[in-house]
């Protein structure tokens, strides 16, 4: 649901970046975003979007979103297994004594830039 | 044709927002400011639990309060009824409050000789949790009204807390709402947790959490001169 306030988030943080890198527009930014991130994609797309058009180093940006599935792991039997499908309980043994391996990743991982 | 480059980034959406909040915390530090990051969901009664803990810490603590909400100034308004120095933040349409803008109502309340500063967060339960403000801790408010399933539904939340109020026990007789499964549920999410049952209405469990919260001011403060 704060989909537009990590836009900006992302924005500025990359706005930083090109100055770093005297970057003059931005074409592509790749993003990992996780199964469990609390973030969704389409609502994520819509708000790229309109923040974008709005943003002169964003103007022919292309938003890519690339997903890391979430898994948990299990310190009763030392398994991983899908926490979506199964959350806190472990399948194979039963166990509450489990914690999230991968899958809450919401990071930047590469621009394409001229 | 114009010539097209990667630049690798590799850093996590929140890392720069987690950076300013680890400098703003330790600025606070510095000042012997304790920071409280107050959260909840819309009408879990922040407000008058402020003006109950206001009441509690006045003649100890001086204190201030950061009203932060996407629009109007009701609550701004209460507070300073209570003759403590409060300002109004507009997140304009933003959905949280990030360390940066903590750091602008901070300048806005002119923090120097305060002991307390509380940030009144956005009524929200999503947003606030994944945004590091620079607070010292973190509480949040649970109403009874508002179910005891809510742990389950808003993991990160109550992980980020110290503390938990479940607020609004005069009306537990009016609502399915199980205090021990509640604090079952949170103990999940996090272990570390204290959790205050309270009723702001009528003041009960109010000492209770103003001790924690003196206790933590004074622990800030300490620390600081070591």
């Amino acid at each position: 649901m704060h989909e537009l306030g990590v836009v900006f988030h992302i924005m500025d943080s990359l706005e930083t970046v090109a100055a770093q890198n005297e970057v003059k527009g931005i074409t592509k930014v790749v993003l990992e975003l996780g199964e469990v991130s609390t973030v969704l994609e389409p609502y994520l797309q819509k708000c790229w979007g309109w923040a974008a058009g709005k943003r002169d180093l964003f103007r022919e940006a292309e938003l890519l979103v690339e997903r890391l599935p979430a898994l948990t792991y299990c310190e009763g039997c030392g398994q991983t297994y899908s926490t979506v499908e199964y959350g806190k309980i472990c399948p194979h043994c039963q166990s509450p004594d489990t914690w999230l391996l991968q899958g809450n990743e919401f990071n930047i991982k590469e621009i394409e830039v001229y | 044709m114009r010539e097209v480059r990667v630049l690798e980034i590799k850093q996590s959406v929140f890392a720069d927002n987690d950076r300013q909040a680890g400098l703003l915390r330790q600025e606070l530090k510095e000042k012997g400011v304790f920071l409280l990051n107050l959260m909840s969901s819309p009408g879990s009664g922040k407000t008058t639990t402020l003006l109950r803990t206001i009441e509690a810490l006045r003649n100890t603590l001086k204190i201030g309060i950061m009203e932060a909400d996407i629009d109007s100034d009701v609550d701004a308004r209460t507070i300073q009824q209570s003759g403590v120095k409060v300002i109004q933040l507009h997140t304009g349409g933003m959905c949280h409050l990030d360390a940066e803008m903590t750091r602008q109502g901070l300048l806005g309340l002119e923090t120097g000789d305060l002991d307390l500063a509380i940030l009144e967060n956005v009524g929200n339960l999503v947003c606030p949790a994944e945004f590091d403000t620079g607070a010292s801790k973190n509480v949040m408010i649970l109403s009874v009204p508002e179910g005891d399933d809510k742990p389950l539904k808003y993991p990160l939340m109550f992980s980020v807390c110290d503390v938990v109020l479940i607020n609004k026990i005069d009306v537990l007789p009016y609502f399915d709402f199980d205090m021990e499964k509640c604090r079952e549920y949170i103990l999940m999410r996090n272990p570390d947790a204290r959790i205050i049952p309270i009723c702001a209405k009528t003041g009960e469990g109010i000492g209770e959490w103003a001790d924690w919260l003196l206790g933590e001011v004074k622990n800030w403060q300490c620390e600081k001169n070591f």
